[in-house]
This record gives structure tokens, sequence and C-alpha cells, in this order.
């Protein structure tokens, strides 16, 4: 099946909780809807469960206006957050509980069971009551439950946010597998740009209630049309400056001035906002097109993998990605290099004007 | 100000345990040192939170002995021990403002109204709650409530050490950024040995300088944070540190070689044949492998991702599979390809501990 937004707003008492949303989602498709707290991830989906109604525009699935049409006769399955499970009821009727609502008995409620359980690795685990399980196995069961019941749609609202980081990143890893199997239109809403990135298909960067920008995961990444699009698929939060270009140079800040390279040398005269990524910079060898900037180190963040380290410049503090666990040490002279290759470009209105090539 | 030891000290919840496995906490013996941060890093049930409470005085050990610098503090109750806590969800007092509320473990043990002022202005001004002190703590946000916590623990500068139970639990993800940095900071202006109880990798390698990985009640490693990176000294530790965590494959090894699903892999050092019938598994990070046209070892790629700061590939050893990263310029048809692994970061492990090299 295919689903429409058309338009969509969602307006209760004297707020406005979505702006103007139109998304077309394509049949068995993986869509991110990526946001911080309170950018209307839940409200939207609420929406398009038929939990509540828009204020104005329209909801087509299969070419049909579903707009009025209560979440009980849609073909739709939604998981949460906290794993709601029924807990006087083992695995196996955790997750045959929507098919035995459904009427389906015998030979094919088994199957299908089983089929769920299997494909999310629950089968050892079926006589057990959901008590019995760790947090990750829980989650499991009921993303088992919201997939057996074939819904046209499958939403899925932060699902991992609740777990621990280990099993959030193998969960993480299996889940694309799993969920493209059951071939549904799959809705999933996270606060992490890395967990969008990994789980890929299309992203939708909602801000304030509004969709941003809607496209292929990686070039919503790479490309961003607006600031604020970089800035909900940035972490580490995006590095900005604001420049004023001026023939063959760059007013960086108020205070100084640097040599238009990279993708600042094609640019005509005026104001603008660099934005940059921490894996855009270094604090090593300048790039062939480098902007560098002198500053002192307040804290290097270790993630495992990479560290995060936080350089106070005159023109602010930036974050800088360094490979592996960096031995930095905060008030350390440094000199932070940024490649003018790699930066994107906003107007003062936002909009996107230069980013580096695709890959 | 104390050096903390811990002389064989082990619990076990249940009345006459003997088995291995009745030890909630399995011996362990350790010099937390003055000034230093350590982090206490595991998967739930592995023992941190009782040995934070063994610390603390919650928990009397069914073994060993705790010293406090000399003192042998084992049995005193935790009021006798001079140590500060700070746990998962905020203690403050709702009536009182921030400045009271500061101030009051000091004011509680009869420091004079100055020293009292100038210390809760100094914590204050490290914890951005300056601008805050004259509001009543009621009506703040749970994250400010959780900062006056930490600035609770924090304000007696005589403590032995102060103790963090996974204190970032109730911050909201888009602040714990700035709390994780500063309480950094905070422990570098204030030369107090803090012991700080998490499950999350980040908190534990960004605050500590040396991290304690737990597992089942066994300490598995105590290092650096680049060590644990770097160098893991068991299958888990290599694991749990990092996104995604080490690759292991199977291996036969012997000498300078290893076999590895068919293939043969030369190591950058020597190495005795592990006993027979032991595990040998060969360790190295997804960081340390790279994908490429020309490699040490014949792999099938399964998935490419695009995480945007870099590519990771999810590729079949025989049948093994791990991860490994893909060079910006790096492109396929098809799914062979050769994998490279940085010699220097190749280790080898014979039942999960990481089996050194022979002396050359």
């Amino acid at each position: 099946m295919s689903f429409r937004l058309d338009h969509v707003s969602f307006v209760s008492g004297d707020e406005t909780f979505i702006r103007d949303v139109s998304l077309e989602l394509e049949p068995g498709s993986m869509n991110v809807l990526l946001g911080p707290t309170l950018s209307g991830k839940t409200t939207l989906m609420r929406l398009m469960a038929g939990l509540d109604r828009p204020t104005s525009g329209r909801m087509i699935a299969n070419g049909r206006d579903v707009t009025g049409v209560p979440v009980r006769r849609r073909s739709v399955a939604m998981v949460y957050q906290q794993f709601i499970n029924y807990p006087s009821l083992t695995v196996y009727e955790n997750i045959a509980s929507p098919l035995r609502v459904a009427g389906v008995r015998g030979q094919e409620l088994d199957s299908r069971v089983l089929g769920a359980a299997r494909v999310l690795g629950l089968e050892p685990l079926l006589k057990r009551l959901p008590a019995q399980l760790s947090g990750g196995q829980q989650q499991r069961t009921a993303i088992a439950r919201a997939i057996v019941k074939r819904a046209d749609l499958v939403l899925l609202d932060e699902p991992l946010a609740n777990l621990d980081y280990k099993l959030r990143e193998e969960l993480r890893e299996e889940l694309p597998r799993i969920l493209k199997a059951s071939g549904a239109i799959l809705v999933y809403a996270t606060t992490e740009p890395p967990e969008a990135l990994q789980l890929g298909g299309a992203t939708a960067t909602l801000w304030q209630g509004r969709a941003i920008q809607f496209g292929p995961t990686s070039s919503v990444y790479h490309r961003p049309h607006h600031i604020d699009s970089a800035r909900v698929f940035s972490d580490p939060p995006l590095n900005e400056i604001t420049i004023r270009k001026r023939g063959e140079a760059v007013e960086l800040g108020e205070f100084r001035r640097a040599p238009a390279v990279g993708l600042l040398a094609g640019l005509p005269d005026g104001d603008y906002t660099i934005g940059f990524r921490g894996n855009a910079a270094n604090l090593g060898r300048p790039f062939a097109q480098s902007i560098d900037l002198e500053g002192r180190i307040s804290v290097a963040e270790i993630s495992g993998s990479e560290s995060f380290v936080h350089v106070e410049t005159a023109l602010g503090v930036f974050v800088c990605v360094e490979p592996g666990v960096s031995a930095r040490l905060p008030g350390q002279a440094v000199d932070l290099r940024v490649d003018a290759t790699h930066i994107l470009i906003f107007d003062r209105s936002g909009a996107l004007v230069a980013a580096r090539d695709e890959r | 100000m104390a050096r903390i030891t811990l002389d064989h000290v082990a619990h076990s919840y249940l009345r006459g345990a003997g088995a291995s496995a009745d030890y909630a906490l399995k011996p362990i013996d350790h010099v937390w040192r003055q000034g230093r941060a350590y982090a206490l890093l595991g998967p739930s049930g592995c023992g941190k939170t009782t040995l934070l409470n063994i610390i603390s005085g919650l928990v009397i050990p069914s073994e060993g002995r705790l010293l406090f610098d000399d003192r042998d503090v084992t049995r005193l109750r935790t009021e006798q021990r001079n140590i500060a806590q700070v746990f998962q969800f905020p203690v403050i007092y709702d009536t009182m403002t921030v400045a009271e509320n500061l101030a009051f473990p000091l004011r509680n043990r009869g420091v004079d109204r100055a020293a009292v002022k100038a210390r809760v202005a100094e914590i204050a001004e490290l914890l951005d709650l300056t601008k805050v002190l004259d509001r009543p703590a009621r009506g703040l946000t749970a994250d400010a409530k959780q900062k006056i916590s930490l600035g609770r623990g924090l304000v007696r500068p005589d403590v032995a050490a102060v103790l963090f139970d996974e204190p970032l639990t109730v911050i909201d993800p888009a602040l714990k950024w700035e709390l994780r940095s500063k309480l950094k900071a905070v422990h570098r202006a204030l030369d107090v040995l803090m012991i700080y109880v998490t499950h999350d990798q980040i908190e534990a390698l960004t605050f500590a300088d040396e991290v304690v990985v737990m597992k089942d009640g066994r300490v598995l490693q105590i290092a650096s944070p680049a060590e644990l990176f770097e160098r893991p000294e068991h299958t888990f530790v290599g694991y749990f540190i990092g996104s995604p965590g080490m690759n292991f494959v199977e291996a036969e090894v012997d000498g300078a070689r290893a076999r590895v699903a068919g293939q043969t892999l030369t190591l950058a050092g020597r190495y005795a044949r592990p006993p027979a019938g032991s595990s040998v598994r060969l360790g190295f990070r997804p960081d340390h492998a790279t994908l490429g046209a020309a490699g040490d070892l014949s792999v099938s790629v399964e998935k490419i991702e695009d995480l945007g700061r870099r590519r990771l590939a999810r590729v079949r050893l025989g049948q093994q599979r791990i991860f490994a990263t893909v060079p910006d310029e790096v492109s396929f048809d098809g799914d062979a390809a050769r994998l490279t692994i940085n010699p220097e970061r190749l280790y080898v492990y014979v039942d999960d501990e990481r089996r050194p090299a022979e002396a050359a």
C-alpha cells in the first residue's frame, strides 16, 4: 500500500503541534521521523494511526481518503518507547493476542506467531512471562506483536530509547532487516541522527511541527536543504560560523579574516552562515583548503570509538570529532582546522547555498 | 581527602555462600587514589552498585577489609565514613532556596558563615547555578534539581570521596552533553576522589581517569579509557567498549600464523600454541579493519552502511560476521572484497583472556 499526508496540520487549544506536513510514503519503505523532543514526532504518528484527527489536511491510503477513519478500522500497528506487553500472558500469547482479536485461529495462528517469533529471535522464550525477560527481549516481543498482524502501516515511536546502549546498538543493526521482511510501510521516530543513518530508507527532519526536508536518508544528511534540517541531523551539534564574503576574503564573525578557499571561493559577496560537522575538522595538519582557528580544549567526550573534542575559540565553542580515544587535556592550546571543501553554506534565510558533492 | 583500599573485598547476599556463582561481587583488591576519578562500568547485575554500596557503607562485605587511608572502616556506618553521595534522583529540600540547599551539608557540620558563603559561590559557579541561587528549589526543572544534588555532593571540601550512582539518569538527553563535560571540569577543579557508577560507556569514558569494567560480579579490567579501547584484556571489554564493539573470529594460532576460515594470516608476534580444547579467537576493532581491493583475507560484503561520519561494512569471513571500515575512496562492484587488519591492533584471546605475544 501507499500512504500520503496531504497538507496536514494539527492544532489543540492555542498550540499548533503540526504545521502543514506533506509526506508521500512508498510501499514497503522505511521512513524515519528525526527530530528533538517536542518536534512533533509522536503527534504525527498519532495522526497517521488515526488516534487523533488532523485539524486540516488529508490522509490518503492507497488512493482512498482515510482522514476520519478511526484506528480500529485501519490496518495499523504501533510500538512504543515503553515496552508494552500483557504481564500475565506468555511471550507466545502476547504475540498471538492481536490475531486472536482478529479471529485468526488454529494452524494459521500458530504458524504466524512462530514466524514472527523466529524473525525476532524469540523462539526459545515463547513460554516465558514478560517479567522473566530482559528489556531487549520485552521490546522484541512488542515488535513481534506489531508485525504479526501484517498491518499495512507499522509505527515505531523511539522503540529503542529505553534500552542499554549495547542492546540498542545490536537491535538497531537487526531491526531494518527484520522490519523490511514484513513488507509494511514503516515509520520510525527517533531523536538520534546515528539511528536514522543506520536505519537508512528515507528521513523527514522535523522541527517545531514542520517537516523541513524529506528524502533519502543519506542525501538529507549530506545535503540538508535548510540549516534547521542540518541542525536536527547533527550529533554532536552542528558547528556554525556567521561570515561575510568580500571578494577574495571572508570575515569570520566580527574579528577574523581568512582567504576564501574551498566552497567559499565561488560564493557571491554577501552574508552567510557556515555549518560544519565535527568530522569536517581536525586538530592536526591543515587541510589543502583549510579554515584555521586558534583555540583551547575545554573537554574531550569519549564515546568509545570516537572522541568529541570541544574547542573554545574567539568565535565560540566548536566540536571536533577525532577517531578513537582522545588523550587531549582541558586547557591545551590547539589549532582547529576546518576542511573548507566539506562545509555547508547557508544564506541568511537558512537555505543551502553550497555543499560538497555526495560520494 | 583519602585513599581507599579494597583488601580482598567480596560479597554474597546469600548466607554460607560457597560457589563462585553465589557472589554478587567476587574478590577484589584495589586502591582508589586521592584526587582521581573512577567509573564503575558494566551491564545491570554486574556488581557495580554492590561495590559502590560497600564503599558507602550500605552493604557490609561478607569478606575482606575496606580502608580509608590506614583506618579500617569495614563495619562503620555511612555517616561515620565522611563521604558524600549523589543518587539517580534529586535529593533536595523543596522549601529551601538553591543556596540554602547547597549550604546545608556545610551548616550541618558547623562551618562558619563566611566559609560557607565562599564555598557555595564556588560550587554554584562550577555548575552554572549562580543565577538561580536565591530561587526556591521548588518549581525548578528535574535537570536543575539534579544539578543541585550534584552541588550538594560536591560542596564539602573535606570528604574522603564523592560517590555518584547513575547521576544523569533523569537528565534530558540534550542536556547530558553539557553535564557530562561539566562533571569532568568539576573533577579537575576539585581535588577529591570520585567514584561514579554507570552502565553508559560515554559517561564512564568521558568522566574517569580509570574505568573499572565489571561483569557477573567480576572486575575484568581497570584501565584508562584509551587502554580499554586500544588493548582490551578480556573479550567482554572489547565488546562492551566501542560502537560497534570488537570483532572476534575463531582461529587456530601457532607461532606467528593464524588460520581463520581456511585462510592464513600473519600475526605481529609469536604465540605459544594454546592448550587443546580452549577457545581461541582473534579480536580486532572495526576501526582497525579496512575493506579494499587488496588485503590479507578474502571476505564477502553483506551490506555497507553510510553512518555519516564514516562507512561501515558488515562482511562475512567464512561463516563469521564482522564489521569493517570502508575508506571514502573505496567503491565496490559485487560482494567480493579483501580485508586488511592492522597487525598491531590484532589480539589473540584464549578462553576470553588476552594472550600476550611471546617476548622476541
